[in-house]
């Protein structure tokens, strides 16, 4: 029997065992690190705005040590807005990566993926491991990938919307074509489409609001881990065909209790 | 004038970087800064005198996704 027990995801040389990337917005502090605990993620994204509640707890103080944090640039509307917020998350001390998320949509909040390609060139020329957040378009990831992106992010599904994989037949063209990592975010609603993006062959999931506004968040995030480890193992063992009409028995065709 | 994260902040103005942190109870380790637009590297806080017409921000992370 084949068993993989080394098939590390690899983002800007660093290794993580959990393919799942847990957000950490909309989820109360004290209760942060369980959530990240539960989920299995070695990956947490971040959100950077104006420090106006001096004295206050921070949120670095519960995040699990060990913890990569991934940064995103929201509230950028331009590649000039999304590089100012990375290099000053980047100051704060918590290392080079940074999922860039460029926003003039206020609706269905989905992202410009030209300003994305230009903000990503230039970061990556300054070191960054540059994570782009993107509508998915093969051209959009190939140019991507040539401005030095280290993985791409198709969205599923409007942020926080919870939808599942609107955006399906588009991610596996990225699957297919694009030698990157293809980590799916935005949108994912419910374990079993993190598990099927996984399936299709994506290097990893993220998600925040599908835990974030679940009955038990702590529970969800759980779900969501095993999902991910579910949906990669199915992939790699390689899923069975599908017929295309017409049956094929699974117990045998002989040896019935009648002639 | 000097505005820091968008508020006037006259108080501000003859105090170091550092010591304003302090003051207003930041912890210098999850902030970062900005003087007009160019970022300020932690190891000059102490010697980043405020001045009229400074136009400073100091972030910090908070949850997101």
């Amino acid at each position: 029997m084949m068993t993989q027990t080394h098939d590390p995801l690899i983002l800007g040389g660093h290794e993580f065992s959990s393919r799942f990337i847990i957000g950490s917005g909309k989820i109360s502090m004290d209760f942060t690190p369980t959530v990240i605990e539960n989920s299995g993620a070695q990956i947490v994204t971040l959100a950077l705005r104006r420090a106006n509640q001096a004295g206050s707890e921070n949120i670095l103080e519960y995040i699990p040590k060990g913890t990569t944090l991934l940064p995103n640039t929201s509230g950028a509307r331009s590649a000039e807005e999304a590089v100012r917020i990375a290099r000053l998350a980047r100051e704060i001390g918590c290392g080079d990566f940074v999922k860039i998320e460029v926003i003039r949509d206020s609706k269905y909040l989905l992202p410009d993926n030209a300003e994305t390609i230009r903000a990503t060139e230039i970061l990556a020329k300054e070191g960054f491991v540059v994570l782009p957040y993107m509508y998915p378009d093969l051209n959009v990831a190939r140019d991507l990938q040539n401005a030095g992106a280290a993985a791409i992010m198709p969205l599923a599904a409007p942020i926080g919307s919870n939808k599942g994989l609107c955006t399906r037949e588009f991610i596996q063209i990225l699957v297919d074509e694009i030698e990157l990592p293809i980590i799916v975010d935005a949108g994912i609603g419910k374990p079993s489409q993190a598990c099927e993006a996984m399936e299709m062959g994506c290097a990893a999931v993220m998600a925040n609001t599908a835990i974030a506004t679940a009955g038990d968040v702590a529970g969800m995030a759980r779900a969501f881990g095993q999902a991910v480890a579910a949906g990669r193992a199915a992939y790699l063992a390689g899923l069975g065909r599908v017929l295309t009409h017409g049956g094929d028995a699974s117990s045998p065709l002989t040896g019935f209790l009648h002639d | 004038m000097i505005q820091i994260n968008g508020q006037p902040a006259p108080d501000a103005i003859g105090q170091t970087l550092a010591a304003y942190l302090a003051n207003a109870g930041y912890t210098p380790a999850f902030v970062a800064v900005e003087k007009d637009g160019v970022i300020v590297p932690r190891s000059q806080y102490a010697e980043t005198v405020l001045s009229d017409g400074d136009t400073i921000e100091i972030v910090q992370f908070v949850g997101g996704g």
